[in-house]
C-alpha cells in the first residue's frame, strides 16, 4: 500500500503540526505552525503546506487522524485520537525499544507507558497547573527577555542554579522577578527553572515507573540543558527524536494508517 | 414545645406535604428525553425525589416541635433517633448545592469570611449557607445540637466546632480510633463507653427519656435497611447491571441521612424489588454494556450527568464504587443484643477509618466480584482521607490485576476545580487504553 498516503494533524495549544506518511511509514512532509486563535484554520493551513511539500493532492490522502486539544475542530479528519496515544505510537515508531514516553507539551506534560506495539498501557499527566510544561518556560523566557533557543543553549547546562520553589507559574514568575532584582545571573535562574521542571517531571515518572527505553517528545525536548538535567535525575539516557515537536502528529498519521 | 407549632407541623406533615408533592407532580415539565445510550430509567427515582423533597420541606416546620441535630455522614445516628431528633446532614445538603452547580457561590461566601480554599468544599458550602442563609432547599432549620464523628475525617470536628461557636450550641463528638492494623478490644470498649456517656446529654438537649426498646427497634431498622442497600448494590453484579453507579449516588441519600427511619426501610424495599426485576428481565442501565468500571471516592456532584453520558455513549458502565459501598460494608456487625460494642465495630471500621491494606483488599475483591474491566479514581482535595493513598492503590491494582486506571483531579462540590478539557483528554485516553486492553 505504498501508493496510499496518510496524515496526522496535531492541533496543540501552542503549535499545529502535520505529518504526511506513505503506506510504508516513510515521512513525506512535516509542518509546524503556530496555532494562534483559530485551530481549524491553523489545521487547514498546515495541512495545505504539508500537501505542497509532499507534492500531493488532498484526494490522495486516504485517512487523516486528528489529535491534540483542538482535535475536534479538524473538519477534514476521518478519525480522532488523544495526543497521549499518538505520542506513544509516534515515539515507538522512531525508537522501537521505547517502553516509556515523556512528552512535555505546551499545556501539559505526560508520562506514557507503551507495549511492544506502541500501544498505550498506562499514562499519567500533570495536574491542572502549567508548571512543568512548555508554557512555563515560555512565560519565564519572556520575563528573562530571552528567546526559547537562548533558554536552552548549552551555556546554561552546568553551573549554579537559583532556587525556584514555587509550583505555580505565576508565583514562580514573581520569584524570578525578585531574583533579577537581586542581580542573580540569568544563567543561574535559567538553570533553576530547568531544575524545577525536571523535578515535576520526575515525580510523574516515579508515580508510573519506567519500562524499557525512555523517549522524550514535545518541543521542550529541544532544550538541551533540560534534557541533560532530566537524564541525570533519571539516571539513564533519553532518546531524543530529530523533530520532537511532530511526534504526536507522526503517531496520529501511523494510527490513521493502522486503522485504514 | 409550643402546641401551636406542633399542630402546624402535624397539619403540614399529614396534608401540606402530600398536597405539595401532588402539585409538584402536576406542574412537572415534560421529562427530559433519555439519550439512546441509556436503558429505561428506574421507576423508583420518582419516589426518591418525593422522600427527599418532603424531608427538606418538613424541616422548615420542625423548630418548636422537635429538636434539630446536624449530623455527619459517618456518625452513629441511631442513638439520636431514639430521642426523636430531626436530623439534617450538612454533607447531603452540600452535595445538593453542588449538584445544582451552586457550590462555588456558597464556597466564596465562606472564603470571604476567611475560610481557606484548601478546606473541604462540603464544609465551605455549609459555612457559606450558615453565614448567608442561602439554600436551594428553601430554609434549613438551625440546629439545637451538633453530632460528629472523626471516622470519616478530622475536618468535621473543626468544621462543627466553628458552627458550635457561631451558634453557641452543644457539640457531641464521637471519637473513633483509626484502625491501623485491626480494631482492638480497648478501641471497642472506648467507643462503646462514649456512646453510653452521651445518653444523659442527649436526654437534656432533647428533653426526652431514653427507652432501650425504642433504641433497639431503631437499630434493627437501621441494620435491615443497610443490608437491603447492600443487596441492591450486589444486584449490580448482574451483566448487564440494572443501574449505574451514577444512579446509586442519588439513591444513596436515604441510607446516609434517613437510616433508622421506616421511610428509608420502605424505600429500599421498593428499589430492591425494582432492581431484582430488572435483573430477572435482563434490563440494563445502559443499552449496550461492553465494559464494566469501578469508581473510587465521593461523586463529582456537578458533573454526574456529564460523566454518566460520556461513559454510557462508550458502552461503559460503572457497576460498583467504594463510596456507595461504605454504607453497606460494616453494617453486618450491628447486633441488637450487643448494641454498644456492635456500633463501635460498625462505625469504627468504615473504609475511611481503616488502613490502606484493608482498602486495597476490598477494592480487589470488588473488582473480581463485579467483573470490572477498568478503574476511575476521583482525587479531591476536599476529601483528603479518601484521596491520600490513591496513587499507591492504583499502582498496586494496575500491577496485580492488570487493570487500566485513571485518576481525575477534581472536586466533590466546588465546580471551579473542574477543568473540562484536561479531564476530557484524560478520560478519552483512558477509554483508548481500556478498548486496547480488552480487544488488543
Amino acid at each position: 500500500m505504498v501508493d496510499l498516503y496518510f496524515a496526522g494533524v496535531d492541533v496543540g495549544s501552542l503549535s499545529t503540526d502535520v505529518v504526511i506518511i506513505d503506506g510504508g511509514s516513510n515521512v513525506l512532509s512535516e509542518v509546524v505552525i503556530p496555532t494562534g486563535v483559530n485551530g481549524s484554520e491553523a489545521a487547514e493551513n498546515a495541512f495545505n503546506s504539508a500537501l505542497g511539500l509532499a507534492k500531493l493532492t488532498r484526494e490522495s490522502i486516504v485517512a487523516v487522524t486528528a489529535t491534540g486539544y483542538g482535535r475536534a475542530s479538524v473538519a477534514f479528519a476521518t478519525g480522532k485520537t488523544t495526543e497521549i496515544s499518538c505520542h506513544g505510537v509516534g515515539a515507538h515508531h522512531l525508537f522501537p525499544k521505547t517502553g516509556t514516553v515523556i512528552d512535555i507539551g505546551g499545556q501539559d506534560s505526560k508520562v506514557i507507558q507503551v507495549d511492544s506495539q506502541g500501544r498505550m498501557l498506562d499514562f499519567t499527566m500533570n495536574d491542572k497547573c502549567a508548571a512543568g510544561t512548555g508554557r512555563f518556560l515560555e512565560v519565564m523566557a519572556t520575563r528573562l527577555e530571552l528567546d526559547l533557543d537562548e533558554l536552552s543553549s548549552p551555556l546554561n547546562i552546568s553551573g549554579e542554579s537559583a532556587p525556584i520553589s514555587s509550583t505555580c507559574t505565576v508565583f514562580a514568575e514573581s520569584e524570578v522577578i525578585s531574583l533579577l532584582a537581586k542581580h542573580t545571573p540569568r544563567e543561574h535562574i535559567v538553570h533553576g527553572l530547568q531544575r524545577s521542571i525536571v523535578n515535576r517531571i520526575w515525580s510523574m515518572v516515579a508515580s508510573i515507573g519506567i519500562e524499557g527505553e525512555v523517549t522524550l517528545t514535545g518541543g521542550v525536548a529541544n532544550n538541551q540543558g533540560l534534557v541533560k538535567l532530566l537524564e541525570e535525575k533519571l539516571g539513564l539516557p533519553l532518546n531524543i527524536p530529530e523533530n520532537p515537536q511532530t511526534v504526536g502528529a507522526l503517531g496520529a498519521a501511523q494510527i490513521a494508517c493502522r486503522k485504514y | 414545645m409550643s402546641l401551636r407549632a406542633e399542630l402546624k407541623y402535624k397539619i403540614i406533615k399529614d396534608y401540606g406535604a402530600p398536597a405539595l408533592m401532588a402539585f409538584q407532580d402536576l406542574k412537572k415539565r415534560k421529562p427530559r428525553p433519555i439519550p439512546e445510550a441509556f436503558g429505561p430509567p428506574l421507576e423508583s427515582n420518582k419516589r426518591l425525589k418525593e422522600i427527599l423533597s418532603r424531608h427538606y420541606f418538613l424541616a422548615r416546620y420542625v423548630p418548636g416541635v422537635k429538636k434539630v441535630a446536624w449530623v455527619t455522614s459517618g456518625a452513629p445516628v441511631e442513638l439520636l433517633r431514639a430521642f426523636d431528633f430531626y436530623t439534617i446532614y450538612p454533607e447531603n445538603h452540600s452535595a445538593l448545592v453542588g449538584a445544582r452547580k451552586q457550590g462555588a457561590d456558597y464556597c466564596s461566601i465562606a472564603e470571604g469570611s476567611g475560610y481557606s480554599q484548601d478546606l473541604c468544599s462540603y464544609a465551605r458550602i455549609d459555612l457559606g449557607h450558615l453565614l448567608s442563609g442561602k439554600t436551594p432547599a428553601g430554609k434549613l432549620p438551625k440546629p439545637d445540637l451538633l453530632f460528629c464523628s472523626n471516622n470519616i475525617c478530622q475536618t468535621v470536628l473543626y468544621w462543627y466546632k466553628a458552627i458550635a461557636h457561631e451558634l453557641n450550641i452543644p457539640l457531641i463528638h464521637f471519637d473513633a480510633p483509626f484502625v491501623a492494623t485491626e480494631q482492638t478490644e480497648a478501641d471497642i470498649n472506648y467507643m462503646a463507653q462514649q456512646l453510653q456517656d452521651m445518653i444523659p446529654i442527649l436526654e437534656r438537649v432533647s428533653q426526652r427519656v431514653f427507652y432501650v426498646d425504642v433504641f433497639e427497634r431503631i437499630l434493627k431498622s437501621s441494620q435491615e435497611t443497610s443490608q437491603t442497600w447492600g443487596a441492591i448494590l450486589n444486584a449490580m453484579e448482574a451483566q448487564p447491571a440494572p443501574m449505574t453507579i451514577f444512579d446509586a449516588f442519588g439513591h444513596l441519600a436515604p441510607i446516609v441521612s434517613l437510616r433508622g427511619l421506616p421511610v428509608a426501610q420502605d424505600y429500599y424495599n421498593i428499589l430492591r424489588e425494582e432492581v431484582d426485576t430488572r435483573v430477572a428481565q435482563g434490563i440494563g442501565a445502559i443499552s449496550d454494556e461492553r465494559y464494566r468500571l469501578i469508581w473510587d471516592n465521593i461523586a463529582i456532584w456537578y458533573k454526574v450527568r456529564f460523566l454518566a453520558t460520556f461513559f454510557a455513549e462508550r458502552k461503559m458502565n460503572f457497576v460498583t464504587a467504594t463510596y456507595t459501598n461504605a454504607w453497606a460494608e460494616t453494617t453486618g456487625y450491628l447486633d441488637v443484643t450487643k448494641p454498644w460494642t456492635s456500633m463501635a465495630k460498625t462505625y469504627g471500621r468504615i473504609i475511611l477509618n481503616n488502613n490502606l491494606k484493608h482498602r486495597l483488599d476490598l477494592m480487589k475483591k470488588m473488582i473480581k466480584t463485579y467483573s470490572v474491566d477498568g478503574m476511575v479514581m476521583h482525587s479531591t482535595r476536599s476529601c483528603k482521607p479518601y484521596s491520600v493513598g490513591q496513587f499507591d492503590l492504583r499502582k498496586a491494582i494496575t500491577a496485580d490485576l492488570n487493570l487500566p486506571a485513571v485518576i481525575l483531579d477534581a472536586d466533590i462540590a466546588d465546580e471551579r476545580v473542574w477543568s473540562e478539557q484536561q479531564i476530557h483528554t484524560r478520560l478519552e485516553a483512558f477509554c483508548e487504553t481500556l478498548e486496547g486492553s480488552k480487544h488488543g
